[in-house]
């Protein structure tokens, strides 16, 4: 039998297994995790030719330089990402959306994400990792998931099985486009806000704060008036609510947040914008936007129907 | 019954029980995040009960919030009627090297530390709800003159396994995690084991507590 697998040589700043999530274990403080933009998650399946739901590797801004030893593998990294593949005699410059074939030897250098934060890499065969709880996701700060729970490191190795035979060369023409407003619904705690918190809200910009990872999105700007109550009993969250803690400044629960809160609820992004949010680097100005729920409902499904049209491009 | 329910963005559903935070509001959550556990509906992705709500996160791909909303009003949660609560003991040793915050509830509650650990280990608890951290369980209700603030600066480091106490809660560490409950000891116990495949949570919402006293020694050879 043939060994394959990357040697990481650098690991990258917070790059992790990631699949669709894990479901049913909010109850017991397990947050869903999973790839943090789901879009990109998929595509860079499709276009190695798998199933929608297999593991990919996430990075985020700097990500891993990995050495690959074994049989020729195809492999596509998603999201805007600056990548290179030094081969024995030639250095290509990688593009995003397009799959590239790795030989033994090759070295794959992600060395950054563009102006966004996170990116993807998916291979035409199996990452060799241990499925927890129906996922594979990783979630670092319990340590639960595929690689023990953690990040990648240094000189680690990244088994690989069931390669494909086929090698296949697919291309995608798209690019990611920003957002300038983030839309949202109401809160459950929106009156705790005085009419300036509520107006603030809506009118002002606020700025991504660098203290931002997988749990939670940290906005600096305009403080938000509570004049009701800067603390709620405890209770659950979903990813996307935005909590005001009694600082006032606003923070975003993202996929690996914690899984109860006692904080204010001033406003939930819609799942159609939460791809996009996920993207937005620290320093970035952002303004909320209301909509209303069946405005929500037809933004998703608008938003799938063209992530699967572009899923049938490839 | 439930209050109430709102929509949590385009992928939650928000069910109220009731301002109140006791023993049978928090029954009546804990009876349908059961029952609706039961039912395995399409579309559902989690539960999240908590003292006197539960939130229903669903994937916008398969349903949405008028549908599941009609579902869940519409259930009978009389028909499954049996709650499986399960009474358990947990260690806990209270040495000076575990009971960090001893010093400190002394002086807030104005009470000397053997009334306060009597006061303790003479309480029986109810778990009210699991998480923030995984597995992490919410434990009332402490006595009205047992009842005091998180602390003012939180720790970074919370040891594992460290029991903590504040209003009118007590809580277990399961990791190590930063947090500002005042702690009283330590239990050696295993509360939230992931390498199970299944049931990986020892105590779940609707279970009764007791804390047993152990010596150092007995903490410290507790996973021989």
């Amino acid at each position: 039998m043939t060994k394959n697998y990357f040697k990481v040589i650098r690991p990258g700043i917070n790059s992790t297994f990631q699949d669709q999530g894990r479901k049913n274990l909010y109850h017991i403080g397990v947050p869903f995790s999973g790839a943090m933009d789901s879009r990109n998650y998929l595509l860079s399946n499709k276009l190695c030719g798998n199933k929608e739901d297999y593991p990919v590797l996430e990075f985020a801004y700097q990500g891993p330089l990995l050495k690959y030893f074994g049989d020729k593998i195809v492999i596509a990294i998603t999201g805007e990402v600056n990548f290179t593949i030094k081969k024995k005699d030639k250095l290509i410059n990688g593009t995003c959306y397009q799959s590239f074939i790795l030989d033994n030897g090759d070295e794959l250098d992600i060395v950054s994400t563009n102006k966004s934060v996170y990116g993807y890499l998916s291979i035409s065969g199996k990452f060799d990792l241990k499925y927890q709880w129906n996922s594979f996701s990783t979630n670092t700060k319990a340590n639960i998931g595929a690689n023990d729970g953690k990040k990648l490191e240094l000189n680690q190795k990244i088994n690989i099985f069931d390669i494909k035979k086929n090698l296949n060369i697919k291309k995608l023409n798209y690019t990611n486009i920003k957002i300038e407003k983030i839309r949202i619904l109401r809160g459950t705690n929106f009156d705790y806000f005085s009419e300036k918190g509520k107006k603030d809200f809506s009118e002002k910009e606020f700025m991504v704060s660098k203290l931002s990872d997988r749990m939670g999105m940290r906005l600096e700007g305009s403080k938000i008036e509570n004049n009701f109550d800067t603390n709620i009993k405890s209770e659950g969250l979903i990813k996307g609510v935005i909590q005001v803690p009694a600082d006032g400044n606003p923070i975003i629960m993202l996929s690996d947040h914690g899984t109860i809160g006692g904080y204010p609820k001033i406003g939930v992004v819609i799942s159609a914008d939460y791809d996009k949010l996920v993207q937005l680097t620290p320093g970035s100005k952002i303004k909320f936007k209301e909509v209303n729920l069946s405005d929500a409902e037809t933004l998703f499904k608008l938003y799938e129907m063209e992530t699967q049209n572009l899923i049938s491009q490839i | 019954m439930i209050k109430n329910i709102l929509n949590l963005g385009d992928a939650a559903l928000y069910c109220d029980f009731g301002k109140e935070v006791n023993k049978e509001t928090n029954n009546q959550v804990i009876r349908y995040f059961k029952s609706i556990r039961k039912e395995n509906i399409e579309g559902i992705d989690n539960l999240a009960p908590s003292y006197n709500k539960l939130i229903i996160s669903f994937n916008l791909r398969k349903t949405n919030f008028k549908k599941l909303k009609s579902i869940i009003e519409n259930l009978d949660i009389k028909k499954n009627d049996h709650l499986e609560n399960k009474k358990i003991e947990i260690p806990i040793c209270i040495d000076e090297q575990f009971s960090l915050d001893i010093k400190r509830l002394e002086e807030k509650l104005n009470i000397n530390r053997d009334k306060i650990y009597e006061n303790f280990f003479n309480k029986i608890f109810f778990c009210y709800m699991t998480g923030f951290i995984a597995g992490m369980p919410f434990l009332g209700d402490l006595d009205e003159d047992m009842r005091v603030e998180r602390l003012e600066t939180p720790r970074v480091k919370v040891p594992k396994g460290s029991v903590g106490l504040t209003e009118q809660f007590a809580n277990i560490y399961t990791f190590e995690s930063p947090g500002g409950w005042n702690i009283i000891g330590n239990t050696p116990l295993d509360v939230f084991d992931s390498s199970k495949k299944i049931e990986p949570n020892l105590i779940n919402p609707g279970d009764t507590i007791i804390f047993k006293k152990i010596t150092k020694n007995q903490h410290s050879n507790f996973n021989d």
